[in-house]
């Protein structure tokens, strides 16, 4: 029965001498070769050398703290829920008196988990996210050896005062248009 | 007897029934929402106006229409009456014009809220209000104040539609909160917050719309969606013991009563069974709560998928064989 019209028959030609040989298949092959250690290599050094990525790269998140330091994240829920892989766990608490310079409102994330190997990168929590609280950026998820290192917590996910993380061309302007 | 039409669709009724309950009996998709009313509570309605309707008949006998939109909580039918609620393009504009209100002085807390996911203010200004405010003035802003151990007041949220306030007359007695002061000014309190101390009080967060009055011991625990609501009931001397359990894991986060599905409790319990019983061995399960497709609470819990037809063998045809045994 056939398939499909696009087979090629095999047929076993006897060689003659200069084939036999086989050196001007290898000159060619060679050739080849050594062709492309001239060439514009394809691969980057990472880490020491990084890819340039587009704006759209959506990569490891990103807990964002406000202009005076305080976590944005209220843990609402809403990136969980809206999750297509699952991915978000959180417990929320109440912002105790004195804590007023960590947490930006009543209410904050105590734990905040990401499961890495479940997130798609889809960016929906990003996008459902109504506190400025959580973006992907052009960082990548750094590999490691046991499942366990992949639940990204908040010591990892929430950005450093003094190292504030650029997400300034992931920012977008929702306002809503209104037609009347 | 009355015949009433609402929205094309009629409907016979008894005399002194209102435009709110007729439009209920005939269905979910004529019925007005509200946020005062609430048909357990003898004379509860009348203070949103989220129910205003168009009355465009009057009666059989004087057939002219209603000079202005009615509430149709507090309106009763008459024979011939017709009334328009989601034809009439004067009855979206005015419910618009009632969100926008209700929400001048509510805070868009939302995010930190423990009624989120169901809140009826939530549901009705997604439904009919305006996805902006137009106000330029501060909202007025209150202190959260502890009524009793377990239940919480957070003035702010507060729409001002006397439920609890009702609940607390009708259902406990001996009544210690209420409005006070007037007009803009009118706030919810108890006298010098005093504790509410009464086996029933409660029930004033289940009939509260929004989040003004919540539930201490369910504070900032887990929101709303990610809990799985399971019907249980238990013997109890004060009432009827059939709740709702919300199951966060193998933990009893929150127990309320059962909601129709006018959000409305169909029996109101005590609070031994809403604050004091919170052990799965309290209780005798029935089964999970079936809601409403599209609240949010029911959310990842797939039993109401449907499953598609699943694809059998016999159903995938061999494909023609052409010449023979090539």
């Amino acid at each position: 029965m056939q398939l499909t019209n696009r087979s090629k028959v095999v047929v076993h030609k006897e060689m003659n001498w200069v084939e036999k040989l086989y050196l001007p298949a290898i000159f060619s092959g060679m050739f080849i070769t050594i062709k492309h250690l001239f060439k514009k290599k394809a691969t980057l050094r990472y880490p020491e050398v990084t890819r340039e990525f587009a704006p759209v790269y959506r990569g490891m998140h990103v807990l964002k703290r406000d202009e005076e330091g305080r976590e944005n994240c209220t843990a609402c829920g809403l990136c969980a829920v809206s999750c297509p892989a699952e991915a978000i766990t959180m417990d929320a608490a109440e912002r105790k008196k004195g804590e007023e310079n960590l947490y930006r409102e009543e209410k904050y994330a105590a734990k905040y988990e990401i499961n890495m190997l479940r997130c798609i990168f889809c960016g929906l929590c990003e996008e459902a996210c109504p506190k400025d609280a959580i973006y992907l950026t052009d960082r990548i998820v750094p590999s490691d050896y046991s499942r366990g290192g992949f639940v990204f917590g908040k010591d990892v996910l929430v950005e450093p005062v003094d190292q504030r993380i650029d997400i300034s061309k992931r920012k977008k302007d929702y306002s809503i248009v209104h037609n009347n | 007897m009355a015949k009433v039409t609402i929205d094309g669709k009629t409907i016979e009724v008894a005399d002194g029934t209102t435009i709110l309950q007729a439009a209920r009996m005939i269905g979910p998709d004529v019925a007005p929402p509200t946020m005062c009313y609430y048909s357990k509570l003898k004379t509860s309605g009348g203070y949103c106006r989220t129910c205003l309707v168009e009355v465009s008949k009057g009666s059989e006998k004087d057939p002219r229409p209603m000079p202005k939109l009615v509430a149709s909580c507090r309106t009763t039918v008459m024979d011939g009456m017709e009334v328009k609620n989601n034809d009439s393009e004067k009855v979206t504009e005015a419910r618009k014009g009632v969100v926008e209100f209700l929400l001048l002085n509510h805070p868009l807390d939302c995010p930190v809220c423990d009624q989120a996911g169901e809140c009826h203010l939530q549901d009705l200004s997604y439904e009919h209000g305006s996805a902006k405010t137009r106000t330029d003035f501060e909202r007025r802003t209150f202190e959260k104040i502890d009524i009793g151990p377990y239940v919480q007041l957070h003035m702010n949220r507060c729409i001002l539609c006397y439920r609890c306030v009702k609940v607390a007359n009708q259902i406990t007695d001996g009544r210690v909160h209420g409005v006070i002061n007037r007009g803009d000014h009118s706030e919810i309190s108890t006298y010098v917050e005093e504790a509410i101390d009464n086996d029933f009080s409660g029930n004033v967060i289940d009939v509260c719309p929004v989040g003004a009055l919540t539930d201490k011991t369910f504070r900032f625990k887990s929101r709303v969606w990610f809990t799985k609501p399971v019907d249980a009931h238990r013997n109890c001397d004060k009432c009827s013991g059939k709740v709702v359990l919300w199951y966060k894991g193998e933990d009893v986060l929150r127990v309320t009563g059962r909601k129709d599905q006018w959000g409305e409790v169909e029996e109101f319990i005590c609070n031994t069974c809403r604050f004091e019983t919170k052990k799965t061995s309290d209780w005798t399960i029935e089964g999970p709560r079936k809601l409403d497709n599209h609240s949010v609470i029911s959310a990842n819990h797939y039993e109401f998928l449907k499953k598609p037809k699943e694809l059998t063998i016999n159903t995938v045809k061999p494909l023609a064989i052409e010449g023979g045994n090539n």
